[in-house]
C-alpha cells in the first residue's frame, strides 16, 4: 500500500537514527509547543546516548531540549500533564525495560483521560523508547515491550522498521491528538535507507506496508524481523517459493485489512517478532487473519518469535533466543 | 567501636586493590572486543564498597547496581566466576545469562548487581524486612548513585523501612555524576544527607575517599541497626575517575577537574597512613599489589579459556 505523500523534495540517505533526528527537527522548527525530554538527551555525546537528538539542543536551548533527573515515573507522569495543558510533550526513555517504571501515568492516566473526561481533553503527548535484543544488553536491557502498550485501550502503538518510515511516522506521532507509544529498535538505529525530505512527510497509523510483493506465503515482520523476512524472500525466491513481506508499522491500530487481503491471495501466513512469543502481538495478528480468512488458509498460520525467556547475555544464548532469518525459512517451509 | 586491626585494614587494601586491578582488566577485555554489552567500572570508587563491606559479617545482604563489580568483590565475591561471567561463559557466576550487570552470589549475600537503576532500594527493604521478621540479627545495605538518589522507589523505602524500623543501611554513592547529569543540576539540595530529614532518618555525610571514614560510619549504622533503632541514610562523596562506561563520549567534564580527584585516591591514602602509622612495610604492599594483580591475570586467562554456554541450557533456570 502507498504512503500518504509522495516524496516531494527528493530524498537522502541517512541512517534510522538520523531520520529520527530529522522527525523532531522538523516538527519543533513548525511548532513552537513540540519540546523533548528526557535522560541524557542534550548533553551526552552532544544529543543522547543513539544520537536521536544530537545536535538539537543547539537549536532550540535547553528551554525545549530538557535533559532530566533520572526519574522516568516523573518524565511520563509529567509529560501527561503538560499535554493536558498545551503543549505537545516528546518525552524519552531511554531504554524501553525503564518504562515499566512508567506504567502507571501511561496505562492509567494517559491512555484513559480522554474517555474518562467525555471527550473534553486530548493528550498529544509521544513517549520513545528503543527495545530489542541483539547486542548482548542482557534481560534488564533487551526487551520488546510493544504488546503490553498495544493491549491498552487509548494508546497507540508505532513500531518503524526503516529509516523513511521512522521519519514519517515519527512526524505522524508529533502531530496526533493522542497518546503515542513510539518504539524504536537499537539494532536498527545504524541501518541506513533513502529519506524523503519533504516536511509534510507523513505515515498515517495503522498503515501497513507491503516491503516486498509475494504469492506462496505471507510474512508480517516487525522491527529488525522485516530485514530478516526480506532476506528469506531473497534467499526462497532461488527455489521459486514467493514471500510477500508485510510491515505493520504500527501494531495499534492494527491494520488487519492489508494483511488479510495478502493472506487471501498466498493462502499462509508467518509471523515474526524479537518480542516473546506468549502473549506478543503474533498471537493478536494470527487470531485476527483466522477471524477474517480461515477459509483461505491453507496451512496453520506459524509464529516466530522470541522464546519465552528472558533475554540472555552470552551471544550464543542469546542467539538462541531470537528469531533470525532461518528460522523464518524453516517456518516457511512446514506450511509450504 | 573497636580499633581497626592491622589485618583489616591490610584486607581493606587489599580488597580496594583486587577492585581497582579487576575494573582495569574489565575496560581493557571491552576494549579487546571479548566483552559484550556494557561494563561501568568502579575505579575511583573502590572506598566507599570495601569501607561498607568491611563493617558487615558474610551473612548480611547487599543490593548493588549496574557498576556492582566493585561490591561483589568487596562483599567477598570471586573474580574467577565474575571475570567468567563478563566474557560470558560457561563457568561464570550465571553461566553467562546475566553479564557484568547481574552478578549475585546469594551465598555471601549478594543479591544482585541491577541493570534498572534504583531497582535494588525496595529489595534492600526487604531484606531488612525479612530479617527483623526472622529475628536472624542481619542487615541490609543498598548501594546506589546520586542519580538513583531521585527515582521516587528510594522516597517510599526509606519511609517504609523508618516506620518499620528495619535494618537497612541505604548508601548514596555521590559519585557527581549519573551519565551526563551533573548532582548540582539533578538534585534540589546540595546537602544530600538532607533528603533523609523528612524521613525521620539519620543522615550522615562522609568522604568517600576515606576507607577508614567510610568503615567508621557504617559501623554506627550497623550497630543502630542491630539495636533495632532503624535505618541510616549514608551519603559518601566520591568521583568517578574513567567515564560512566567503555563508550562514555565524556563531553561533559574536563581532565583537569578528573584529575584534581585523582589527587584524593582512596588507595593512595589508606595506602600513607599505613605506611606512615607503621601498619604495613613498602615490600608487603607491594607484595599485595602483585598478588591481587596475579589474581585477576588468572581470572582473565581462564575466563577467555573457558567454554561457552551450551545453547541447551536456554530455557533452564526460568522456574525451580
Ligand atoms: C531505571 C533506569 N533508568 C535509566 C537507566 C540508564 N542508566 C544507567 S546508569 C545511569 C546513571 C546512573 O547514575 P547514578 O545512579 O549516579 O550511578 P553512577 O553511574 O554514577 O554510579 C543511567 C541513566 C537505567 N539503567 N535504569
Amino acid at each position: 500500500m502507498a504512503v500518504a505523500s509522495p516524496p516531494a523534495a527528493g530524498t537522502k540517505v541517512m541512517t534510522y537514527a538520523e531520520a529520527l533526528n530529522l522527525a523532531l527537527r522538523e516538527e519543533m522548527r513548525r511548532d513552537p509547543t513540540v519540546f523533548v525530554m528526557g535522560e541524557d538527551v542534550a548533553i551526552w555525546g552532544g544529543g543522547g546516548v543513539f544520537g536521536v537528538t544530537k545536535g538539537l539542543v543547539e537549536e532550540f536551548g535547553p528551554e525545549r531540549i530538557r535533559d532530566t533527573p533520572l526519574t522516568e515515573a516523573v518524565i511520563a507522569g509529567a509529560a501527561v500533564g503538560a499535554a493536558a495543558t498545551g503543549t505537545r510533550p516528546v518525552a524519552e526513555i531511554m531504554y524501553v525495560d525503564f518504562m515499566t517504571l512508567t506504567m502507571e501515568p501511561i496505562v492509567n492516566q494517559a491512555a484513559k483521560m480522554r474517555y474518562m473526561f467525555g471527550g473534553k481533553i486530548t493528550l498529544p503527548l509521544v513517549m520513545r523508547a528503543q527495545e530489542g535484543a541483539g547486542r548482548g544488553n542482557a534481560a534488564q536491557h533487551s526487551q520488546s515491550l510493544e504488546a503490553w502498550f498495544a493491549h491498552i485501550p487509548g494508546l497507540k502503538v508505532v513500531v518503524p522498521s526503516t529509516p523513511a518510515d521512522a521519519k514519517g511516522l515519527l512526524k505522524t506521532a508529533i502531530r496526533d491528538d493522542n497518546p503515542v507509544i513510539f518504539l524504536e529498535h537499537k539494532v536498527l538505529y545504524f541501518t541506513k535507507g533513502e529519506v524523503p525530505l519533504d516536511e509534510e512527510y507523513t505515515i498515517p497509523f495503522g498503515v501497513a506496508d507491503v516491503k516486498r510483493e509475494g504469492t506462496d506465503v505471507t510474512v508480517v515482520g516487525i522491527h529488525t524481523q522485516v530485514l530478516e523476512a526480506l532476506q528469506a524472500a531473497e534467499e526462497l525466491e532461488k527455489e521459486g517459493i514467493s514471500v510477500e513481506v508485510i510491515d505493520p508499522r504500527t501494531v495499534s491500530p492494527l491494520d488487519v485489512d492489508t494483511i488479510v487481503t495478502s493472506v487471501k491471495k498466498t493462502g499462509r501466513l508467518v509471523v515474526s517478532h524479537q518480542a516473546v512469543e506468549q502473549g506478543g502481538v503474533g498471537g493478536e495478528i494470527v487470531a485476527r487473519v483466522v477471524d477474517a480468512a480461515f477459509d483461505y488458509l491453507d496451512a496453520p498460520p506459524q509464529r516466530v518469535c522470541g522464546k519465552n525467556v528472558p533475554l540472555p547475555y552470552a551471544a550464543s544464548l542469546e542467539r538462541e533466543a531470537l528469531p533470525y532469518k532461518d528460522d523464518i525459512i524453516a517456518a516457511i517451509r512446514r506450511i509450504i | 567501636m573497636a580499633a581497626l586491626t592491622r589485618e583489616q585494614m591490610l584486607h581493606m587494601f587489599r580488597s580496594m586493590a583486587q577492585i581497582r586491578a579487576f575494573e582495569y582488566r574489565a575496560y581493557e577485555l571491552y576494549r579487546e572486543g571479548v566483552m559484550r554489552g556494557t561494563t561501568h567500572a568502579y575505579v575511583g570508587e573502590e572506598a566507599i564498597a570495601v569501607g561498607v563491606c568491611s563493617a558487615l559479617n558474610q551473612d548480611d545482604t547487599i543490593t548493588s547496581t549496574h557498576r556492582g563489580h566493585g561490591h561483589c568483590i568487596a562483599k567477598g565475591g570471586d573474580v574467577n566466576m565474575m571475570m567468567a561471567e563478563l566474557l560470558g561463559k560457561e563457568s561464570g557466576y550465571s553461566h553467562g545469562k546475566g553479564g557484568s550487570m547481574h552478578i549475585a552470589d546469594i551465598d555471601k549475600g549478594i543479591l544482585g548487581a541491577n541493570g534498572i537503576v534504583g531497582g535494588g532500594m525496595a529489595i534492600a527493604t526487604g531484606a531488612a524486612l525479612s530479617a527483623k521478621y526472622l529475628n536472624n540479627g542481619k542487615v541490609s545495605v543498598c548501594f546506589f548513585g546520586d542519580g538513583a538518589l531521585n527515582q521516587g522507589i528510594l522516597a517510599e523505602s526509606m519511609n517504609l523501612a523508618a516506620v518499620w524500623k528495619l535494618p537497612v543501611i541505604f548508601v548514596c554513592e555521590n559519585n557527581q555524576f549519573a551519565m551526563s547529569a551533573r548532582v548540582q543540576v539533578m538534585t534540589s539540595v546540595e546537602d544530600l544527607a538532607l533528603r533523609s530529614i523528612g524521613f525521620g532518618i539519620p543522615g550522615v555525610n562522609v568522604d568517600g575517599m576515606d576507607v577508614l571514614a567510610v568503615f567508621r560510619a557504617t559501623s554506627e549504622a550497623v550497630e543502630r541497626a542491630r539495636a533495632g533503632q532503624g535505618p541510616t541514610f549514608i551519603v559518601a562523596t566520591t568521583y568517578r575517575f574513567l567515564g560512566h562506561h567503555v563508550g562514555d563520549p565524556l563531553n561533559y567534564r574536563t581532565k583537569e577537574e578528573t584529575d584534581v580527584w585523582r589527587e584524593k585516591d582512596a588507595i593512595e591514602k589508606l595506602r600513607s597512613y599505613m605506611l606512615d602509622n607503621g601498619v604495613a612495610s613498602e615490600d608487603e604492599i607491594a607484595e599485595i599489589e602483585k598478588d591481587v594483580q596475579g589474581k585477576v591475570d588468572v581470572a582473565a586467562n581462564a575466563a577467555k579459556a573457558a567454554v561457552e554456554p551450551d545453547p541447551k541450557i536456554l530455557m533452564d533456570d526460568i522456574y525451580k
